[in-house]
């Protein structure tokens, strides 16, 4: 029972983590319609500038700033690059994001370097750990959660009951009808923009103590990110949530039973069945599925 | 393209000939300046075998400077040629051809890690090129290519070395996990054959990504095993990470990890949970609680201080493979007095009781490791830092 237990606690560790990736690109993707794969770079950049910063204030402020900081990179990247491209179609802004990432984690490399980096643990240290009926789940897991879901609650309230959210969700919904009612609409992609670094930065600051940062980690977690969004549901925030959870959690219970090694293999075989059976994910944002076609 | 080729083959052609007029004349005070002698380097400064490559890099960098300042060798200044190979075999094999064919280099040191020395092994013993290899697979010298040479001490050394230590602990079963990588595998098939002859059994073993950042999965399947200790076989930071998520698990067993554990960072990184950790190590990690005659004291003071000073990091067991490797090369161009492949790698095999960071290297044609069992000590992790274990 406890063994169970412990895998499903594991599972859900690593679910949080891609989950916080997933929500980075469904938000992008359910605005702007570009899908970002520069999102896990966010998450890098986010937990690295957080090392930094940790040096000179305390971890709060330091989280605060590199925050802050991604936000800033994010919109001049879009400013920069994304806002110049007059055709840009799903498969342009792949390749154009795809290279971005490229040329974040290279400067990352040159303005750090190789070495691998963390903050500290929140609460407790590396080896202090929350017993629940027999298995234990680090106590830097539960911040992790707790950030997904007060993510997950914020973006909800935003979109929902916010001016802005609610003329992102126009953007999204239909860009031209947007622009009619007079919302600037190259300005609110370069907010979703700025809005998605700052939520990859804030998760790259959480899950640093755990997986710890790295110049080159965006690229397996953008992956699994992905996947993760694809099996909830592109353009769905908290579709993304279990999608991470979901693809957490067998990574988990498959090495109960199979080698380690399968692990991943377990996760896409899994994806790959859920689009068979759903081509757009297991809970489908409405809006979105239109313009797929 | 046949044609470019074939200007290349005779300028280079041309080159080597000048080259080796210039060896000929007994040095007077133009040899000095001469032309230089290059030697080529693959290390993996950047992606995830980094760990590994960088400090062996840096390593590289700083003795090429500190041979040109002291005159350099035979007269004649030393040209680093380093590529850096991000830990991919496939750029291994380029740079490895870039090096023999257009840099025409007189030996490589490198890779660090086992995967790219394998996939250049046969590269370079087809084209008489010395190799010395950084890695630590046994595989890279047994069978032994003549001109394929490794200082990492061999990973069946480091297997012996954990079981000894678990049979004075009486320990029998264990669980063993493993990193997916050229080390990963090698060690892992180490420690499968030599378990029975030290009377232990490998209850689970398991495999992961070596870019894994969660082992807890793993780690709760090897608990359920009901094992007494874990061998952890890897050079990735998941070092850091099997040791946290142990801890965090509440697994109270000891850990023992490879000779790979060589970096400070990694108990760094597993902070508190790293505490207790035991592997095999070189010397070069307690230098400081070496007694004053041990033979390696000296020499692994010299160059700790040295790249400490330099490069404000620690040292690390990577970087001492890395020195160990350049002055081997350094050392047989010398007693070959020229800088001809062959004369250099006969050089290298005769090379008797010679002193580095990973033991004292004795040579023959048989052994192209040179190590003995005594080049490493059990080593484990207190108060943050690494000292000998000793039995309490």
């Amino acid at each position: 029972m406890s063994q169970a237990l412990q895998y499903a606690f594991s599972g859900v560790t690593m679910g949080a983590i891609y989950a916080v990736v997933a929500i980075g690109f469904n938000l992008v993707y359910s605005t702007t319609g570009i899908l970002n794969f520069a999102q896990g770079e966010f998450v890098m950049l986010g937990g690295m500038i957080a090392v930094t910063y940790s040096r000179f204030m305390p971890l709060p402020v330091a989280i605060a700033a590199a925050v802050a900081t991604t936000a800033a990179v994010a919109a001049l990247i879009e400013a920069g690059f994304i806002r110049r491209l007059k055709r840009h179609t799903l498969l342009h802004m792949i390749i154009v994001t795809i290279g971005l990432s490229i040329v974040i984690r290279e400067a990352a490399l040159l303005i750090w370097d190789e070495k691998v980096r963390s903050l500290p643990f929140f609460t407790g240290t590396e080896s202090s750990s929350v017993r629940v009926f027999g298995a234990a789940i680090s106590p830097q897991t539960l911040w992790v959660l707790g950030t997904v879901f007060a993510i997950v609650a914020v973006l909800h309230v935003f979109f929902r009951f916010s001016l802005k959210g609610k003329a992102m969700r126009a953007c999204s919904a239909n860009p031209q009808a947007a622009m009619l009612c007079g919302i600037n609409t190259s300005n609110m992609r370069t907010l979703t923009f700025a809005v998605s670094g700052a939520l990859g930065a804030l998760a790259g600051c959480v899950i640093s103590p755990m997986t710890m940062s790295q110049y080159d980690m965006g690229t397996s977690l953008a992956i699994k990110g992905f996947a993760a969004a694809m099996l909830g549901g592109l353009g769905n925030p908290m579709a993304g949530v279990a999608g991470g959870l979901i693809v957490g959690l067998a990574e988990a219970f498959s090495v109960s039973v199979l080698p380690a090694a399968y692990k991943d293999a377990v996760a896409f075989a899994l994806l790959l069945c859920a689009l068979f059976v759903k081509p757009h994910g297991l809970f489908p944002e409405r809006g979105s599925i239109a313009r797929e076609a | 393209m046949k044609r470019w080729t074939l200007t290349m083959t005779l300028l280079s052609g041309l080159l080597a000939l000048a080259s080796c007029r210039r060896d000929t004349p007994p040095a007077g005070p133009e040899a000095a300046v001469g032309e230089p002698i290059r030697i080529g380097a693959l290390f993996a400064e950047t992606g995830p075998a980094s760990f590994l490559g960088a400090p062996a890099a840096r390593t590289a960098r700083m003795l090429t400077e500190q041979i040109n300042a002291e005159g350099g060798l035979l007269g004649r200044p030393v040209e680093l040629v380093l590529r850096d190979t991000g830990g991919s075999p496939e750029r291994a094999v380029s740079f490895a051809r870039q090096l023999i064919e257009e840099e025409r280099v007189v030996a490589i040191i490198g890779p660090s890690t086992s995967g790219e020395t394998m996939q250049i092994k046969d590269i370079c013993q087809a084209a008489h090129m010395p190799l010395i290899s950084c890695a630590a697979a046994e595989v890279i010298v047994n069978p032994v290519a003549s001109y394929v040479f490794k200082t990492p001490q061999k990973d069946s050394q480091a297997a012996a070395w954990i079981f000894k230590t678990m049979n004075e602990m009486n320990i029998s079963r264990i669980g063993v996990v493993s990193g997916n990588t050229g080390f990963g595998n090698a060690g892992k098939a180490q420690l499968e054959a030599l378990a029975p002859e030290f009377g232990i059994e490998i209850a689970a073993s398991e495999i992961y990504d070596s870019r894994a950042t969660d082992l807890t999965d793993i780690l709760t399947k090897v608990r359920g095993q009901n094992v007494q200790a874990v061998v952890n076989w890897s050079i990735v930071p998941a070092q850091a990470i099997v040791a946290r998520n142990m801890r965090q698990l509440g697994m109270d067993v000891p850990l023992f990890q490879s000779h790979g554990y060589g970096n400070i960072k990694y108990v760094e990184q597993g902070g508190e949970a790293a505490e207790g950790t035991l592997f095999p190590g070189g010397r070069l990690l307690i230098v400081d609680t070496l007694p004053d005659d041990h033979p390696q004291k000296a020499p692994l003071a010299a160059y700790k201080k040295a790249y400490e000073e330099r490069f404000n990091e620690e040292v690390s067991t990577f970087g001492g493979h890395a020195y160990d490797a350049f002055m081997i090369v350094a050392e047989a161009i010398r007693k070959a007095g020229s800088t001809e492949r062959s004369a250099v790698r006969d050089a290298i095999e005769s090379l008797q009781g010679f002193v580095g960071t990973g033991g004292i290297f004795n040579f023959s044609p048989e052994d192209h490791n040179g190590l003995d069992m005594d080049a490493f000590e059990m080593l484990t992790v207190r108060n943050g830092r690494f000292e000998k274990y000793s039995k309490p």
